[in-house]
């Protein structure tokens, strides 16, 4: 049986045009009442939406920001209604959307127990029944007579969760809201969330957290711009969540990469006066984004790739490949090239040429390629940037590309720094750690 | 309507916890507390006693006392006025529900008219008093009329209540529009004046538009004016009125209602 079924549901939202300014005056003068009332631009929440939760299954809902996660919710709460579509839902449903919505600041915690559960609706009789509980959950024994106006906004936030909590519904439906409140407060409504699954309710969670997802749900859904990508494995929806996320921050990457570039490339060929000497470490505190350089050679062109070609996101542990094209308007005799990896905080992570790696130059001309190969990059989770140069050996720059290519790398492990050394742990047999999937 | 009406009757426990939960916090923190809701009509009611007996006095015959004549009309203008101003802006103040809990909106509005009436019940000691002290003595029949009057009342103020909040919320303006139009009409309406005095009578179909006149007239033919109650025929119309503004009311609010979560 389906506790929660959506079949081809759209929301359309309207937007009111400059409802900033459509005041009754001008309603009245234009004689537009009703126009105005009428929406002229639309924005379309969901798409023809249909999918089915069986009960007692835990769904996660993930996806970007305005894929319409929380309009779906709210339809299933029956907040919003649909454009068109039908939503079922079996049972009562309580809503964890915003803690404490509807809490009176001027009373007491005890009376805004008693009208926040009416609201969510319980009877008096239920409540009264409940209360020690309620109480009890918030932690707030003391404090239940004091106006809610003094409450800390994680007490307040307590109340309203253990509220919405004790109002026993057989479909519970939570927005976010564990992003909020300490440590403590959110294993609490985790092994709450726990207890009700063992009770074979229906549970619909909207996270961004996707390792909550991933740990905790029995299937997950995948919303992009208004319509289902996925149902299924969390593990495998999220996965394919995370390749998406990854292409189209690529694409961002790319065109970051593209406008710093293009930024630059009408400088003169002149050196400017400030030009750092000798060697390009010594300016590293300068980290602004530019190029310079006299430009007798020209790198034309620098691509990053990794296994699977051209790419802007690298993972921990794999292969990357800096090719720069080079152009020599002269034969030369005298050339360095070099390259560094900054990390967000402007910290060079690596930085080495051909010079210091002791490789004498001895003639180039024409068009060329370089490539340097990393067989793994091992730099944690973040955004880099890039600098390639060619140079003299004296360090009189040709063409220097400062910070004009950044590329983003990801990690599945959460571990801090800047690199992350290949390592292994090691355990007496005293030590046991739980399998793990 | 009906269905609507009906899911009304389900959330009556709500709508009296609200109701309670706005007297108590009104006052919270307040020294007098509830007295306030006796003593502010009892100083507007000074006020108005003074400048229309004292300073500009009314001179028409038969308005006397006048403190007690006054009082039938201002007491349930004070209701009528304060819970329209308070329930246009009563689905914006509560923005914060109709966007997160599921709960019918039209409880807001009709917790500011009910709130307004509970005030208006709290200040009628004032008026047993000015009847005590005068020793006037209403008649028993017309007392009857009473509650009647009440009802027709809380139906025409709630049915405009429901309409002005769901406008509201689109149009914002109607609030400070609000404040002036009722100032008006208090004017307009023979509570500072009688009805039948001389200066009004050319007027008096334009008063008799104006349902708050009958219902200003029926609140002081019952309370102030010796003798059988006599402007029932009017009250029944007016009775009719109410409902049709009602009805009209909530059927704007419910064409509205869906934008309210998305527009406030």
């Amino acid at each position: 049986m389906n506790a929660i079924e959506l079949s081809n549901v759209s929301k359309i939202y309207r937007k009111y045009s400059g409802r900033q300014f459509a005041t009754l005056k001008s309603a009245l003068l234009q004689r537009s009442i009703l126009s105005e009332l009428s929406p002229t631009e639309t924005f379309q929440a969901l798409r023809g939406l249909s999918f089915a939760i069986a009960k007692g299954r835990t769904c996660g809902v993930i996806g970007r920001n305005g894929s319409g996660k929380s309009t779906a919710l709210k339809l299933v709460a029956g907040i919003t209604k649909p454009t068109s579509g039908t939503v079922t839902v079996a049972g009562r449903i309580s809503a964890l959307i915003e803690l404490g919505a509807g809490f009176h600041p001027e009373i007491s915690g005890r009376e805004n127990v008693f009208i926040n559960g009416i609201m969510l609706g319980l009877s008096r009789r239920e409540i009264e029944r409940r209360f020690d509980e309620i109480v009890e959950f918030a932690e707030l024994r003391e404090f239940i007579e004091a106006p809610v106006k003094t409450y800390s906004s994680g007490m307040y936030m307590r109340l309203g969760f253990a509220v919405a909590i004790h109002v026993d519904p057989d479909v519970l439906l939570v927005d976010e809201v564990l992003a909020v409140g300490d440590e403590g407060f959110t294993h609490k409504c985790l092994d709450k969330f726990a207890e009700f699954r063992r009770m074979g309710k229906t549970i619909l969670l909207v996270t961004h957290s996707l390792g909550l997802v991933e740990r905790f749900c029995d299937e997950a859904i995948w919303l992009d711009e208004g319509q289902m990508r996925s149902q299924g494995d969390p593990k495998r929806v999220v996965d394919a969540y995370l390749a998406a996320v990854e292409k189209s921050e690529d694409a961002l990457l790319a065109t970051t990469t593209a406008r710093a570039v293009a930024a630059v490339a009408p400088v003169p060929a002149e050196p400017p006066t400030a030009t750092p000497d000798h060697s390009e470490l010594q300016n590293l505190f300068q980290a602004v984004e530019g190029r310079w350089g006299s430009r007798q050679i020209e790198i034309t062109g620098v691509t990053l790739s990794g296994r699977d070609g051209e790419s802007f996101i690298f993972h921990t542990g794999e292969p990357m490949r800096v090719t720069m094209k080079i152009k020599a308007h002269t034969p030369a005799t005298d050339f360095v090239f070099g390259v560094s990896f900054f990390n967000a905080d402007g910290v060079c992570c690596y930085g080495t040429n051909t010079y210091i790696e002791q490789m004498d130059p001895l003639r180039m001309e024409g068009e060329v390629e370089v490539a340097f190969d990393i067989d793994s990059l091992d730099l944690v989770e973040g955004t880099y940037k890039l600098d390639v140069a060619v140079h003299t050996c004296e360090g009189y720059p040709y063409d220097y590309h400062r910070l004009l290519y950044t590329f983003r790398m990801k990690s599945r492990t959460p571990d801090v720094g800047i690199y992350r050394p290949k390592h292994q742990w090691s355990f007496s047999p005293g030590i046991r750690f739980k399998e793990t999937d | 309507m009906l269905a609507n009406l009906s899911q009304l009757f389900r959330y009556r426990g709500l709508i009296w916890s609200l109701v309670a939960r706005e007297l108590k916090a009104r006052y919270r923190g307040s020294v007098l507390g509830f007295f306030w809701s006796f003593i502010n009509p009892l100083l507007l009611l000074g006020i108005y006693s003074f400048i229309f007996s004292t300073i500009m006095p009314n001179r028409a015959e038969g308005l006397q006392p006048y403190a007690l004549f006054l009082l039938c009309g201002i007491l349930p203008w004070n209701w009528f006025s304060t819970s329209l101003n308070e329930a246009a802006g009563s689905l914006l103040a509560g923005g914060n529900l109709i966007k997160k809990v599921l709960f019918p909106a039209e409880v807001l509005p009709i917790v500011s008219v009910l709130a307004n009436m509970v005030h208006f019940f709290l200040a009628l000691p004032i008026v047993v008093g000015v009847l005590l002290a005068y020793r006037h003595w209403p008649d028993p029949a017309g007392l009857l009329w009473f509650p009647v009057v009440v009802l027709i009342q809380l139906i025409f103020t709630t049915g405009l209540a429901l309409a002005l909040a769901a406008l509201t919320v689109h149009f914002r303006d109607i609030r400070d529009i609000l404040t002036n139009v009722l100032m008006l009409w208090f004017f307009t309406t023979p509570i500072i004046y009688f009805y039948d005095q001389v200066e009004v009578r050319p007027y008096k179909w334009l008063f008799n538009l104006n349902p708050f006149t009958h219902l200003a007239i029926s609140y002081q033919e019952i309370l102030f004016f010796n003798g059988p109650f006599g402007h029932w025929k009017w009250l029944i119309v007016i009775g009719v009125a109410a409902l049709v503004v009602f009805a009209a009311g909530y059927w704007l609010f419910d064409r509205l209602r869906d934008s309210f979560a998305e527009v406030v």
